[in-house]
């Protein structure tokens, strides 16, 4: 099948203080429908501006990013953030019906997406609270049903578990998967964490150096659902980290 | 120290401040022209209130205080909003605002009474300058002040537009800001009734400078007091609008 996002040659540099530097380097990735792709990396490898590109919040230097035109999707893409970013004046039912604002949809038609949506996180009971009266994980939550509502053809997360407690991040994750396996959402999602990048995802892009580009990419065909304790999963992040950490010992022997 | 305790305390300040004020005058302290005893007040209120000038003054003052405090507070959020948007416009207003900011709303009698004569719109015009600055800076201010992360959201979202992120996200970010600006303001034009009336619109501040040419100081403070109710009546249910408005406020 054809993917529905087609990345060739991408890279991404910035100017600061006139100097200009390149944060990734000539990335080629295509996602086909249905899959979860993670890219893992360390800080500054260009994986969360990657996904600022593909959202249109920074323009790449160079490279393309095609969209398969015969994907039915309502938006191409929606970004879940790392702090959930709700708007605080508005409560939650409101919250997730923001991206709807841009469509053709009818107030009635956005509110009962809205609700159906937060039924499918869990949170239907919550729709009339405001962000504050919520916990860390409740508002990621609703953060993740406020890019689902808009039906993106690929779901972009950019770590958005890594400021939860342990606890409440497992517990996301699971509901990531659930929710992901029943509506077959194409997803791409950043973290720098590799076993819950091994854990999530369908295939795992690790990048690397500086700028970034792709030192590695593994095929995780482990059936869902997983267990955290699996020894292939442990295998596969075992790779990544060898090759991640050989790549980062390298760099610094060269800086000796 | 809960429950009654801070009515309490409010109660016997106010007695206390009641107590020397009246002592002052009966004492010998000052005569009474200088300073009139607060039990003198009812029955100046009274006199003034049968003839009907009390009720006109107060309707006419707060006819000027509404309109001026709108117009001044209505063009200060909209150039405020404006310059705190778009930096070109600031740039462009800069000087023109370090022109014109320093001129108290007084210094615009003459030309408020030539180009308007001594009639209401004069009033409006002085009270609308005193409300115009402070709103304009709130505004400004909290507009630039809106967190950048939101304002990405609305562009993640397809909001890319000014007026897209004006309603969706920077006005509903930089109304709690806006709002300090037109609490300041409410204040800001009831002194500015005063100054606006003092050559001759009818109000408060015209029966106020009648009274004092004619030492009847007992009517000034009946006035100074009308005006201390009607601002703690206007504060006290902006306070209450406000307090329903930012509900999302933890």
């Amino acid at each position: 099948m054809d993917s529905v996002i087609d990345i060739e040659g991408l890279s991404i540099a910035f100017d600061q203080g006139g100097v200009r530097t390149e944060v990734l380097h000539e990335l080629d990735l295509k996602i086909a429908p249905g899959e979860f792709v993670a890219i893992v990396g360390p800080s500054g490898v260009g994986k969360s501006t990657l996904l600022r590109v593909l959202i249109g919040l920074a323009t790449p230097s160079a490279g393309t990013v095609r969209l398969n035109p015969d994907v039915k999707a309502e938006r191409a893409m929606a970004l879940v953030f790392q702090d959930s970013r709700l708007l605080p004046w508005r409560r939650i039912l409101a919250n997730v019906c923001f991206g709807l604002e841009k469509t053709q949809l009818s107030r009635a038609e956005r509110r009962e997406r809205a609700l159906a949506t937060l039924a499918g996180v869990g949170l239907r009971d919550v729709a009339g609270r405001f962000p504050h009266q919520l916990s860390g994980g409740q508002r990621q939550r609703v953060a993740l049903a406020r890019a689902l509502a808009v039906r993106p053809a690929i779901l972009l997360m950019d770590e958005p578990f890594s400021a939860l407690d342990v606890q409440t991040r497992e517990g996301l994750q699971d509901e990531l998967i659930r929710v992901q396996s029943a509506s077959g959402q194409t997803v791409l999602f950043v973290t720098h964490d590799i076993d819950e990048a091994v854990y999530l995802a369908d295939r795992v892009v690790a990048l690397g150096g500086h700028p970034g580009e792709v030192k590695i990419s593994l095929e995780i065909d482990v059936p869902h659902p997983r267990s955290r304790e699996n020894p292939h999963l442990r295998d596969f992040a075992a790779r990544i980290r060898a090759v991640l950490f050989a790549e980062t010992l390298v760099r610094e022997d060269w800086v000796i | 120290m809960r429950g009654a305790t801070p009515y309490f305390l409010a109660a016997v300040g106010l007695a206390l401040f009641l107590g020397i004020w009246e002592a002052i005058p009966r004492l010998g302290l000052l005569p009474p022209t200088l300073l009139p005893a607060p039990s003198q007040l009812p029955a100046a209120f009274l006199r003034e209130a049968k003839s009907g000038i009390w009720g006109d003054s107060v309707l006419f003052s707060l006819w000027h205080y509404a309109i001026g405090l709108a117009c001044g507070t209505g063009f200060g959020i909209v150039l405020g909003v404006a310059t705190g948007m778009y930096r070109p416009f600031d740039w462009t207003l800069a000087w023109i605002v370090r022109v014109l900011r320093p001129i108290p709303g007084l210094a615009w009698v003459p030309f408020a009474i030539l180009w308007f004569g001594i009639d209401q719109t004069a009033a409006v015009f002085i009270i609308a300058i005193g409300c115009f600055w402070i709103v304009f800076f709130a505004a400004q201010g909290a507009i630039r002040g809106v967190d950048r992360d939101l304002i990405e959201v609305a562009e993640a979202f397809g909001f890319k537009s000014g007026p897209e992120k004006l309603v969706k996200v920077l006005f509903p970010a930089a109304l709690p800001g806006i709002l300090i600006g037109v609490r300041t303001a409410l204040g800001q034009a009831w002194m500015a009734v005063v100054a606006s009336e003092l050559f001759g619109v009818s109000g408060l501040g015209q029966r106020m400078q009648q009274a004092s040419s004619l030492l009847a100081t007992d009517i000034v403070v009946v006035y100074m007091l009308t005006m201390a109710a009607l601002y703690g009546l206007v504060d006290t249910v902006f306070v209450f609008l406000q307090s329903r408005l930012l509900a999302w406020k933890a």
